[in-house]
């Protein structure tokens, strides 16, 4: 094996602008793709965290249905205490678990006295909200930004419903909101602050404290339409999905169907999508590294067989056999993948590192988002690899024809 | 017993759809130790005889025993093996890899072929390096190297193995006429000390004289056998 790659690293050197030119092509190609992935992966990390740690959470529990119907804002399809109880023991249970917010959400009518408009709103308990949501304190746009925003006759409304309404903080406005039974009631609220609108369903949503919810729309207990989960890790979000559900399975509802559902962040919010689309970006853009990797190297090796054809009918015809010249080939290919990953992995990596110190910052809605690109080891590995194994394969046809060579047709070439 | 047997061997081939019978009928026999030139004009069979002795190429008709072997059915890699096994090559060009130097290329076929350990290679390859003149050049690579010292390197890989025949195809055709007849001398001076068989061709009437036993070979028939006298 020595003995094959001192040959085979030694043809590479000896043709040492296509062995440059083509290992460059290569590591430009590994470069582009884990900058890429760095960035894109990068805008992916923070998309998300801002809407999971704004608005959605990681996980949401609901009764059955609620998710199919969450336009309406169904409160006949809000948890009972007892059923409550029971999605908190299970989060209990398990320890990648974070912080849980309980929320009633119900529709409502907002006016300012002068003029009325419709209005979502989350009843929630302050500080499970806050620790759930932990950038809620950075939605608020004016007023205090913490848990002390949201007492007890005080309310958070969306920038855009205040700007509209001309409400300002500190001011009185009433929320009238119609019960199960379909009572109507009325309660002032002060403007306890005014909030940037979260990316996704979240961005008309009003806030007001769980007990005035209770007083509002005349509930007998606590009920609870959705628990919104923050996870510690967000990696375990599969995970922890499917312990819920394994917790859940045995809770079923008079039809015999499970009585609560689970969702993960990206099941409710639309920028699953987008974050899907730059998977699939991910994907093309390595595929065509691989497509630049199997032209080079291709193109490479069959020259390199084409101009040796004299030396392989020598080797050839002293005895060595087909499969010792089909890896002095290969072993070639190897080293023209593993060299070009190798550049191309450190001079990403150098890539990267500057852009961190750089910081590319670009607006997306109103925050400048600032990015950190940064790419997994693993990404790296699974990148060099799969060019490793497409010079590789890629060598495999030429490799093929240099074995498969009759020596005294090799002999007689000119 | 023989070294080489070959029994109305026959070679037909076809060029542009023309059916071209390289060689025709050729018996002969070729004893261990023997210093032996297939001899004649451009065309004549020679290199496809050498070939056919090679085992790089199959006879369309006939029988092929070397070292005890019938070669004639052997597969591409069975052939391959017993090349390796059995034979040293010197080529008209030499035929040297580019890449390794005169020392690597001597070693080549006891790495590539033989799988022969280290130390013993190394004491093979200096003894043929000094054998042929060529321990103060070792460590050059082909590039380096003339045409004769080349031949010599050639002559040297084709011994490392111990083969019992040397087949060399116009091992003096680029050569010079003084490096072509120290080359042939040093091909008889290795025969002697090694016992090896050579059988080369040669169109070069500068050394047909060189050979013990000279076959005529004209249109791929064997003209004539003459053996030289010392």
């Amino acid at each position: 094996m020595r003995n094959l790659c001192k040959i085979a690293s030694r043809n590479l050197l000896r043709y040492k602008r296509r062995t440059l030119l083509t290992t460059s092509l290569i590591g430009i190609g590994v470069v582009f793709v884990l900058v890429f992935v760095a960035v894109t992966g990068s805008f992916k990390r923070y998309m998300v965290g801002q809407i999971t740690d704004s608005y959605l959470g990681d996980v949401q529990v609901h009764r059955r249905g609620y998710v199919a119907s969450i336009e309406n804002l169904p409160l006949t399809m809000n948890l009972k205490a007892g059923e409550a109880e029971k999605i908190r023991s299970a989060l209990a249970g398990i320890p990648e678990v974070e912080a849980v917010s309980e929320r009633i959400k119900f529709g409502g009518m907002f006016s300012n006295f002068t003029e009325t408009t419709n209005i979502r709103m989350n009843a929630v308990v302050p500080d499970k909200e806050f620790a759930a949501c932990p950038l809620m304190g950075s939605r608020i746009l004016e007023g205090v930004k913490d848990v002390s925003s949201l007492q007890r006759g005080k309310i958070l409304i969306p920038e855009l419903l205040a700007r509209g309404m001309k409400v300002k903080l500190g001011d009185t406005v009433v929320i009238v909101a119609t019960n199960r039974q379909g009572s109507v009631n009325g309660k002032t609220f002060a403007v306890g602050g005014i909030l940037e609108s979260a990316t996704g369903p979240g961005g008309r949503d009003g806030y007001m404290h769980m007990d005035d919810a209770v007083d509002l729309l005349r509930l007998k207990e606590r009920e609870v339409t959705e628990v919104v989960v923050n996870l510690k890790n967000g990696n375990n979000l599969k995970q922890v999905s499917r312990r819920l559900q394994e917790a859940f399975a045995g809770e079923l509802n008079p039809m015999g169907m499970p009585k609560f559902e689970v969702h993960t962040w990206d099941q409710l919010s639309p920028f699953a999508n987008i974050a899907n689309m730059i998977d699939v970006m991910t994907f093309f853009i390595k595929l065509m590294l691989v497509a630049v990797v199997l032209v080079s190297i291709l193109n490479v090796m069959i020259m390199a067989v084409y101009e040796r054809v004299r030396e392989i009918g020598t080797i050839a015809a002293i005895g060595t056999l087909p499969r010792r010249i089909l890896s002095l080939f290969l072993v070639e290919g190897f080293f023209l993948g593993v060299t070009g990953a190798v550049l191309g992995g450190a001079a990403g990596g150098a890539i990267i590192l500057v852009l961190n110190f750089t910081k590319i910052s670009f607006s997306f809605g109103r925050n400048p988002v600032v990015l950190s690109p940064a790419v997994a080891a693993w990404d790296v590995a699974t990148v060099a690899l799969a060019v490793i194994i497409v010079s590789v394969l890629a060598s495999l046809q030429p490799a093929y024809k240099a074995a498969r060579m009759e020596p005294i047709d090799a002999l007689r070439h000119v | 017993m023989s070294l080489v047997t070959a029994e109305n061997l026959s070679k037909t081939y076809k060029t542009d759809g023309i059916e071209v019978r390289a060689v025709r009928e050729v018996s002969f026999e070729i004893e261990p130790g023997a210093f032996v030139s297939f001899v004649g004009p451009s065309g004549s069979g020679k290199t496809t005889l050498l070939n056919l002795l090679g085992c790089m190429d199959k006879p369309t008709s006939g029988r092929l025993e070397v070292a005890g072997t019938d070669v004639t059915p052997l597969d591409k890699r069975a052939a391959a093996v017993f090349r390796g096994e059995n034979f040293g090559f010197i080529f008209q060009s030499f035929n040297l890899l580019p890449v390794l130097t005169a020392y690597e290329n001597i070693e080549y076929p006891l790495v590539m072929v033989r799988n022969v350990p280290a130390g013993e290679r190394r004491q093979r390859v200096l003894e043929l390096l000094e054998a042929v003149g060529m321990a103060d050049q070792r460590d050059k690579y082909p590039g380096q190297l003339s045409g004769g010292q080349m031949q010599r390197v050639a002559i040297a890989r084709a011994l490392v193995t111990r083969p019992k025949l040397v087949l060399a195809d116009e091992p003096t055709a680029n050569l010079d006429h003084d490096t072509a007849f120290r080359i042939i001398h040093l091909m008889k001076e290795i025969r002697k000390r090694l016992n090896t068989t050579f059988i080369f061709s040669t169109h070069d009437t500068r050394i047909i004289g060189e050979a013990e036993i000279l076959y005529t070979i004209e249109d791929g028939k064997l003209l004539g056998r003459e053996v030289a006298h010392a």
